[in-house]
């Protein structure tokens, strides 16, 4: 079906600007929740000097101090809960009416899907950040491998916000949270690596849920750029990431125009 | 001229008829009243206009576009305050309508203009950059008035604008809402069950019950129709054959000691009949209300099953979940 070029250019124009809107809210809410990135912020550092220093006194992994072996791990972690806990958060947003107005507006789903997604995002980016601040702190880091590490965790952020979202379209109170973060969260995070080396030396049924966890990739790929420790070349976690990511935006893109 | 046409319009919920073949003609510039008991189809009749809920069949139509076959046009075209409030909280008042005004596309050279423009217009200048958190009841309807008018649609649905807020507030709302349909040209179609407020502000009301529209016109015909006012008069010995001789009298009895007399604008018409009868020792007027009206028509007031003012988005909630199921 042909369409004039006008009114194709006028409507990719609008829905540019509503998945623009949706973000800019999104940004607004970040910039206005100072204690909620503090805390977001916190926990990880607590990871990695109180549980990384307790445990690195009598271990270290490769030839190198725990706490920096589990550092590219602990903003794995980050990226997952506040991904999965940000695209969660719209169980609230529909309770409290405010996606309502958002979707009567004249903008596709998708549009607002897709804003949403590039907002949880930059949120989760933006800690990332702050977390890499810390970075000299840790002496094995090599910061030129931070860009590439970056990268990485963004679009794994993309995979996981839109999890969250897509959890968030079929969930209608908060009760589900603690189911999500049992059965979910927390097995996808110590299934990652993100604490442990995952060699010959862990039983073969930990070894085959580790590899079939896309989070591994995305903390081989991190490790493998700070640390250059890693199971795959860059590339196969690059792949696996992004394939990750894909399917989670459509299955997320999906259950989002379809909720009521 | 018609701005929004409907035909048959119908939905289903599963075997629960919400909304049951309405015909419907709202001309160019009213304030057009849906007046019905909670359940009565009015939120679900909305829905339907503003594309939230798919009709189960029939059309409907606003200013020329298809509600089912062209909803983005008619999204474009209709202003929404929903009955619970929808603002959000963590922006401010000047946020929360930029936000608005990306949404609908509104060009950024004429963005920051129109915001303060509609910021004047209900009186939140000089809060607008507070969190809307902070706003009264009151200061939150009237941001949703300027929001739902800020991209000038040329309907504008209000589902019961005054539901929660205290009597003085509702009255100002009411205001607003004349004079902002009046500086912005725009149609207004809202429901309510403040009967003596629809009165004052609708210039058409159509009454709904069991998802069907039992009678609409003018609140002055409607009250008309009751068969005109009642005045009550305590006389010693009247002259029941005088007062019916009178020509704008209809009616002339004596109930209970008191002479009950039926005619048109009583307001008018007393000094004149007063003048006819000695020894008046009491008056009373008697003016029919809308209420009076919604008795007549349907048997019962629209209070015994007035929307409760709490609790509300959990209905919304249902709402939503049976949309297009």
């Amino acid at each position: 079906m042909a369409m004039p070029d006008a009114a194709n250019n006028g409507f990719i124009r609008r829905e540019l600007m509503g998945i623009y809107a949706v973000w800019w809210r999104e940004f607004k809410v970040f910039q206005r929740e100072k204690s909620r990135i503090v805390s977001s912020i916190v926990q990880p550092l607590m990871w990695l000097f109180l549980f990384g220093s307790g445990v690195g006194a009598s271990v270290s992994v490769s030839n190198i101090n725990y706490q920096d072996y589990i550092y590219p791990g602990i903003l794995a972690m980050l990226v997952l809960f506040g991904s999965v806990y940000f695209g969660l958060y719209i169980v609230w947003d529909r309770k409290l009416d405010v996606l309502k107005a958002i979707l009567v507006a004249p903008v596709s789903r998708l549009s607002v899907f897709m804003g949403k997604v590039l907002g949880g995002c930059t949120d989760v980016t933006m800690q990332i950040i702050i977390l890499f601040l810390f970075s000299f702190m840790f002496p094995s880091i090599n910061p030129w491998g931070i860009p590439q590490a970056l990268l990485l965790l963004f679009i794994t952020s993309i995979a996981l916000v839109s999890m969250g979202l897509a959890l968030g379209s079929l969930f209608e109170s908060l009760e589900g949270f603690q189911l999500i973060s049992s059965f979910l969260i927390f097995p996808l995070f110590f299934l990652s690596g993100a604490l442990f080396p995952v060699d010959d030396k862990l039983p073969f049924w930990l070894r085959g849920l580790v590899k079939i966890n896309p989070l591994t990739y995305a903390v081989d790929g991190v490790r493998g750029a700070l640390l250059n420790i890693h199971i795959f070349p860059f590339y196969v976690d690059f792949i696996v990431v992004t394939f990750f990511a894909v399917i989670m935006f459509l299955i997320g893109s999906v259950l989002f125009s379809r909720m009521k | 001229m018609s701005i929004i046409t409907t035909k048959g319009l119908t939905k289903n919920y599963g075997k629960i008829e919400a909304v049951r073949s309405i015909d419907l003609n709202i001309e160019k510039g009213e304030i057009f009243g849906l007046l019905g008991p909670n359940g009565a189809g009015k939120t679900t009749t909305i829905g339907m206009l503003c594309t939230i809920v798919r009709p189960t069949s029939g059309t409907a139509a606003i200013a020329g576009c298809d509600v089912i076959k062209e909803p983005a046009q008619v999204r474009r075209k209709v202003g929404i305050v929903f009955q619970d409030p929808t603002l959000d909280t963590v922006l401010s008042g000047r946020e929360n309508l930029e936000l608005h005004a990306r949404l609908y596309g509104i060009p950024r050279a004429v963005r920051e203009k129109r915001i303060t423009e509609m910021l004047e217009l209900v009186d939140l200048r000089q809060r607008s950059d507070d969190l809307t958190r902070t706003y009264s009841g009151g200061m939150r309807r009237r941001l949703e008035l300027a929001r739902g008018l800020l991209h000038r649609p040329a309907v504008l649905f209000l589902d019961e604008p005054t539901l929660g807020l205290d009597p003085q507030t509702r009255a100002r709302i009411w205001e607003y809402i004349k004079r902002m349909a009046q500086v912005e040209q725009t149609t207004v179609v809202l429901t309510t069950h403040y009967m003596e407020e629809a009165e004052q502000v609708c210039d058409r009301v159509g009454i709904i019950d069991h998802g069907r529209i039992i009678e609409l016109n003018s609140p002055d015909a409607l009250k008309e129709s009751m068969g005109g006012d009642t005045v009550m008069l305590k006389v010693k010995e009247p002259d029941l054959e005088k007062i019916r001789s009178l020509p704008y009298v209809s009616k002339a009895a004596v109930i209970d000691g008191l002479v009950e007399i039926t005619m048109r604008n009583a307001n008018q018409h007393l000094p004149d009949l007063l003048s006819h009868i000695q020894n008046v020792e009491c008056v009373e007027i008697k003016v029919p209300t809308l209420s009076d009206v919604f008795i007549k028509l349907t048997g019962r007031d629209i209070r015994e099953d007035a929307p409760e003012d709490s609790g509300g988005w959990v209905d919304s909630v249902v709402r939503y979940r049976q949309r297009g199921s």
